[in-house]
């Protein structure tokens, strides 16, 4: 940075009140999978447990890891890096569903 | 040689200006100093997102692969211990993250109090962990040490597992595949165990510093860095929890 006044910011802080609200709703997210997985929805079971866990880790990040309140070049590299995950995921995916030998 | 000498001691003159001790020399300022040390912790976590990757594509794979070994594996785990890890790691990251608003708003305290706290909640998790494991040693489901999969060929074998789920009979080319499941559950389990027993490792560390005085004076940066691996842990352990315990119940 060739501008140093562009670093003199105040470190922003989240407030324990944020903390207590995202705890609550985790604590109730995770009653709501578990009560899901009693209900029979066939292959939404899968679909809603892990919905409800993408929620769970993204209030995680934004809130307690303080992504929301992060610089853009935390919050683009971690997207990049869940876009790299995804592709190497498909990536080994699609090699196992095109085998020959594949079990599908 | 001396003139250079001479330039850069002038340099470094000129270029030292006022900053708190814990500010590292190169940096501008403390706030640049706390994002790049952010950045670099962000990148270990996108490593370790790679790493866990890997066992959660196998068991992705592996499920579609051996799907009725999975699904009947997995119904010999108790939904009651992982629902109550569950709630007792997202109790402990709570604590975490009022540890770092402690030691944001420099309470010497809090900050101590709600490290002790998270330390106990660490080790609680890790006792559960511990009776799920010693109930799986006690079943012969333990791959490699302590298994046979004659309670999945003959599921009336174990007649708790078979009243709640009532499990059908598989061959034992199919049966045998439930070692596979095991195996990914104490991989992927006990991976993130070790994960736990080294954040509670630094969390001891750290007690004893903030006990002296040390995160309360302005520079927090190691609760914080500290707070994100901790956080992770427990985000690993979010979806391990459906994938492991949940989605092959009505399966």
């Amino acid at each position: 940075m060739s501008e140093p006044d562009a670093y003199e910011y105040e470190h922003h802080i989240v407030s324990p009140k944020i903390y207590v609200a995202i705890f609550v709703s985790l604590l109730c997210l995770t009653a709501l999978t578990t009560a899901a997985s009693y209900v029979e929805m066939y292959v939404f079971n899968v679909v809603v447990a892990l919905a409800i866990a993408v929620i769970k880790a993204s209030l995680v990040v934004l809130f307690f890891m303080h992504v929301k309140y992060s610089p853009k070049l935390t919050k683009l590299t971690i997207l990049s890096g869940l876009f790299i995950f995804m592709g190497l995921i498909s990536m080994t995916l699609s090699d196992y569903v095109s085998r020959a030998w594949g079990r599908w | 040689m001396s003139d250079s000498t001479v330039i850069s001691e002038g340099a470094l003159a000129e270029g030292h200006h006022e900053h708190p001790p814990y500010q590292r020399h190169h940096f501008e300022s403390v706030a640049q100093q706390f994002d790049a040390t952010n950045f670099a912790m962000w990148l270990f976590l996108l490593t370790e997102i790679m790493f866990f990757g890997g066992l959660f594509m196998a068991y992705l794979l592996m499920r579609n692969w051996y799907y009725q070994a999975f699904v009947e594996g997995s119904h010999h785990l108790s939904i009651f211990w992982g629902t109550s890890n569950t709630a007792v790691l997202i109790t402990s990251s709570f604590t975490m993250a009022m540890g770092v608003w402690c030691a944001q708003t420099r309470r010497k305290a809090g900050l101590v109090l709600c490290l002790v706290l998270t330390f106990i909640l660490g080790i609680m998790f890790l006792c559960i962990k511990g009776i799920e494991w010693h109930g799986e040693w006690v079943d012969h489901h333990v791959p490699g040490l302590r298994f046979t999969d004659a309670d999945f060929i003959n599921p009336a074998l174990d007649a708790d597992v078979y009243h709640e789920y009532h499990d059908r009979a598989m061959a034992p080319d199919t049966a045998n595949k439930t070692e596979m499941y095991f195996f990914l559950y104490f991989a992927m389990t006990g991976m993130h165990a070790l994960h736990m027993v080294i954040g509670i490792s630094i969390l001891v560390f750290m007690i004893f510093q903030a006990t002296r005085g040390a995160y309360t004076e302005g520079h927090f940066t190691f609760v914080e860095n500290f707070g994100l691996y901790w956080h992770f842990v427990d985000i690993i352990w979010i979806f391990l929890f459906p994938l492991l315990y949940l989605v092959s119940r009505h399966a």
